[in-house]
């Protein structure tokens, strides 16, 4: 079946078998693999992304649902060559090992980020629950979110 | 020429430089091994054993070959060579026939033009087995009767450590008895990779491992093919942890895509990957701990068992690292430790970090607390009073050389702060036992416990194996300055080599870029990223052929008259005559020099009969402290504190240091607490991450770390691995601080809320299983296919 949804602000087109998550459909049609497929069943969040602004699981969203939608990854947070904050923080802070949580991870955040400009530890701990980090212990995640979030508030005053 | 390591070389050692694959990694842009996408590709996908132990009467495959899209549907006989692959003995069939030992053996490979119609045609392959009765128990295996896993036994391996006098008197005696569950490695990454048929006839392999090399020499012969004609090249790797040192898809996509001409991906699902890589032994550990009224360690005896499952991987090797390091790192001058890993149906085991050492701290801090209890005395002075230190002869006879700061460990751990008294009533939900999950109560009734650990881990491989890392290094002439680019095989799977290997080139040679070209099979073996050894022994063979393009240089900077005789050196992309920039290094490029070094450490000895020999280079210590609150009532605990102090030598990237120990930690608090395969029969019941608990930002709590570095002798800039400490001793430091909250004895890991609860009766210490006489038998040729693998050859 034929899918059409805006994807990173362009409206992209795919023929998918009708069973096709969202996942698969970013991965194989349209040549976006930054979202990940660490367990297919939405314990992850690897395969975090937005959908018309609202934080899902690209893995338990069908493809079919996507029709006529938006749909945000992790590949239209950075502007050209300069990473999101969120992005930078990541790298900063040492929340990067194998890398493979980081793509939902740094979605996850920034999604918490647009809500709430400065929440608090468990704030921040329970809206990141659903992302599983198996290298780092996440201590270096969390301190990614307080780098992000002081200088998108940074960010925010000198607007 | 002598030239000082100056550690202030722009993001060289001893600096917190950003990994290199950071930004790719936060775009979305780095590429793993299931990312990977080909024109004409098709999708692999492998049909298993439903059955822990059967007989394969007959396969029919024709409705397969018949389904829409399928390309090609493969069985035993269609392997191009041997049938068998294996990390130390190849004894796994590389897909079955007559007969399958486990849940989850590969039986077909099927590849077609979409991952779903590969699954829907291995639906339709046609397997008639025979079920045989299983043997699913580690102790049942050893007995008289049990079901035969292999025509040669059980046994899989024995290890028998025998030091001073077994007999020795003791004034005071603690006996207990420790169980560890199967925990799962579960990298994020799944097994993936994709196998590209090439014009000469062989095959070139992207994969996601831990040891290109390795995979090559099991490949080869079951491809029919020279080694030449096999390439691996590694793709982006999500995490591994020991789950990828053994072969996966790899031998199956080669297959794949030798017979059909096209490029095979392969990329596991959550749930084939936990059927498609080995696990941490399962453990039954009994320990008698005898010491002096004043706490000195006089005696330990030990009776160690590991369930290896179906097929023998690194079990060999587990179950000796499992002995030789069963009496903690304490001087014990006497000590009987028999270890046994057997046969049985279940899933094979294998590596996974801590590596046989994890099993056996839960067990001897479990018994440093007893015997604490029994001497009343403090478990942290207990613990100082018998630290080793350098010159302590080990239960093995070695004698500890190089850094041993146990007592630093110790000392600094004890002296982090504790975190602060738990509020009065009320308090957040969040910070209660259970979190925002489970409790449903005000806070009352939680008891704080305080739990203590110490333990050790070697790095580098052991026991007389040839440890060796091959590195090229080129330094040339580039637009902005000298550029030195690295060559080596070491598999990047997250832990920073790749940023180790950057930094260690950068401070040797005074040059601030460096290139790492893509990990391959074109350049010499690097090893195992396992063991803890990649910094040693790559960090190693990365310095030491920095150093040879050093001294190339410096030699052509002396042909110049002016610096005859200076005391030469390189700064920031000059070369330095005492010190003083004399000429840019471009000048002396003009022709790149390229140096490749194999570098090795020290050799070490495997353990003769009675468990005695210089069997490690280099030991890693570690001491942790857990601060728990549990709610018995409703059997829930939270930890609220870990504390650690490890022994590193000497911290490359501190930053990276510290992830190392966060995320170590991590893994240790799953295994303590959540994680385990729950098997019933054979089968895996909670194949899934729905079902399998992996640690969240809810269940971890602050990591505080300390880093001694005390620097390790032959070791690059003193530092040594870092990797496994924090798994082997955080388990044993929370089940300490469950058991004092609760004053009651523990005796598995992971605690589960029965336990805590006290619904669930422990069982007590059960009879030790004799330790046979007669050595274990070798594993003989099945079908003549046994041989033994083991290492790569260094080149002549």
């Amino acid at each position: 079946m034929l899918v059409r949804a805006n994807v990173n602000g362009e409206w992209r087109e795919a023929d998918v078998w009708p069973g096709s998550s969202l996942l698969y459909l970013l991965r194989e049609h349209l040549a976006l693999p930054g979202s990940k497929n660490a367990c297919e069943q939405g314990e992850c969040g690897s395969c975090s992304v937005w959908l018309d602004d609202e934080l899902v699981c690209a893995c338990l969203v069908l493809a079919a649902q996507a029709e006529g939608r938006e749909v945000r990854t992790v590949e239209g947070l950075a502007a050209g060559e300069a990473m999101h904050p969120v992005q930078e923080a990541f790298v900063e802070s040492g929340g990067v090992q194998c890398g493979f949580c980081t793509p939902g991870f740094v979605v996850a955040v920034t999604d918490l980020l647009e809500r709430a400009s400065a929440p608090s530890d468990a704030e921040v701990r329970e809206a990141l629950s659903g992302n599983l980090c198996r290298c780092t212990g996440y201590e270096k995640i969390l301190e990614a979110v307080r780098i992000a979030a002081d200088r998108l508030s940074l960010r925010e005053d000198e607007l | 020429m002598s030239r000082r390591v100056d550690e202030r070389v722009r993001e060289g050692v001893g600096t917190s430089v950003p990994r290199i694959d950071g930004v790719p990694k936060v775009k979305g842009q780095f590429s793993y091994g299931s990312d990977l996408w080909a024109d004409e590709m098709l999708w692999g996908h492998t049909l298993r054993s439903p059955h822990p132990s059967a007989e394969i009467r007959s396969i029919d495959i024709s409705g397969a070959v018949a389904s829409p899209g399928v390309h090609a549907v493969l069985l035993a006989d269609d392997v191009p060579g041997s049938r068998f692959y294996g990390l130390e003995f190849a004894d796994q069939a590389v897909l079955a026939w007559e007969v399958v030992r486990y849940v989850g053996e590969p039986v077909a490979i099927v590849a077609a033009e979409h991952p779903e119609l590969a699954r829907r045609a291995a639906d339709r392959i046609v397997v008639d087995y025979e079920p045989l009765e299983p043997v699913t128990d580690m102790e049942t295996a050893l007995r008289e009767g049990a079901p035969q896993v292999h025509p040669f036994g059980n046994v899989l391996s024995d290890v028998r450590v025998l030091h001073g006098d077994p007999d020795a008197e003791a004034d005071v005696w603690v006996e207990g008895y420790y169980e560890t569950g199967m925990q799962d490695q579960a990298p994020l990454g799944p097994e993936a990779g994709m196998a590209v048929p090439a014009e000469d006839g062989g095959v070139d392999l992207f994969v996601a491992t831990q040891w290109l090399h390795i995979d090559r020499r099991q490949l080869a012969p079951c491809l029919n093919l020279a080694e030449d004609k096999v390439r691996l090249f590694l793709a982006g790797t999500g995490g591994a942890f020991g789950a990828r040192e053994d072969v996966s898809m790899q031998i199956h996509a080669c297959m794949l895509a030798l017979y059909t001409g096209r490029p095979v991906k392969m990329s596991y699902g959550r749930t084939e990957s936990f059927l498609g890589h080995v696990h941490r032994h399962p453990s039954r550990v009994w320990m008698r701990t005898g010491a002096n009224r004043d706490g000195t360690l006089i005696n330990v005896r030990a009776r160690v068992l590991i369930d290896g499952g179906a097929y023998t991987s690194s079990s060999a090797a587990v179950i000796s690292n499992a002995s030789t390091f069963a009496a903690g790192p304490y001087a014990v001058p006497n000590a009987l430790i028999e270890g046994t890993c057997v046969f049985t149906n279940n899933p094979p085991c294998g590596a996974m970090r801590g590596f046989g050492a994890v099993q056996v701290c839960f067990a001897h801090e479990g018994q440093m607390d007893k015997l604490a209890a029994a001497l009343a005395m403090d478990p942290v002075e207990l613990r100082l009073r018998n630290a080793a230190a350098p010159g302590t002869v080990l239960p093995t006879g070695q004698v500890i050389r190089g850094a041993a700061p146990v007592r630093e460990v110790i000392e600094r751990t004890a002296a982090i702060p504790l975190p602060p008294e738990p509020p009065a009533r009320p308090r957040d939900a969040i910070e209660l036992p259970g979190g925002v999950a489970g409790n449903v109560g005000r806070g009352e009734g939680i008891r704080r416990g305080v739990g203590f650990a110490v333990g050790y881990k070697n790095h580098g491989y052991s026991g007389g194996f040839d440890d060796y890392a091959d590195a090229r290094v080129t330094l040339s002439a580039g637009p902005e300055g000298p550029v030195a680019e690295i060559h080596s095989a070491a598999a990047e799977v997250g832990q920073g080599v790749q940023t180790i290997m950057a930094q260690i080139a950068r401070t040797v040679l005074g040059v601030e870029r460096v290139i790492l070209r893509t990990s391959d099979t074109l350049v010499g073996s690097a090893g195992s990223t396992s063991a803890s050894r990649q910094t040693l022994v790559s960090g190693g063979a990365v310095k030491a052929a920095s150093e040879a393009v050093l001294a190339e240089l410096l030699e052509r900077a002396r042909r110049d008259a002016k610096v005859a005789g200076a005391d030469l050196g390189v700064d920031g992309g000059f070369v330095t005559a005492d010190g003083e920039p004399v000429m840019a290094v471009d000048e002396l490029l003009g022709e790149p020099i390229e140096r490749s070094v194999i570098w090795r450490h020290r050799p070490t000895s495997p353990l003769d009969e009675n468990g005695q020999g210089d069997v490690h280079v280099g030991f890693l210590f570690a001491a942790h402290r857990a601060v728990v609150d549990v709610d018995e009532e409703l059997g829930l605990m939270r930890v609220v504190q870990l504390a650690t102090a490890q022994d590193v030598g000497f911290a490359i990237n501190p930053q990276s240091v510290v992830g190392q120990v966060e995320g170590g930690s991590a893994q240790g608090l799953g295994l303590a607490l959540m994680e385990e395969l729950q098997l019933e029969d054979g089968h895996i019941r909670n194949a899934s991450f729905t079902d399998y608990l992996l640690p969240t930002t809810l269940d971890m709590p602050p990591v505080e770390v300390v880093l001694v570095e005390e620097p390790e002798p032959d070791a690059p800039f003193g530092a040594k691995g870092v990797g496994e400490p924090a798994n082997v001793v955080a388990p044993a430091a929370i089940v300490s601080a469950l058991r004092a909250a609760l004053g009651r004895d523990l005796q598995r890991i992971p605690v589960k809320p029965d336990d805590l609860a006290g619904l669930r009766e422990p069982p007590g210490i059960p009879p030790w299983p004799p330790f046979p006489d007669e050595p274990a038998r070798e594993p003989s040729p099945l079908s003549g296919g046994v041989f033994h693998v083991g290492s790569v050859p260094p080149p002549e």
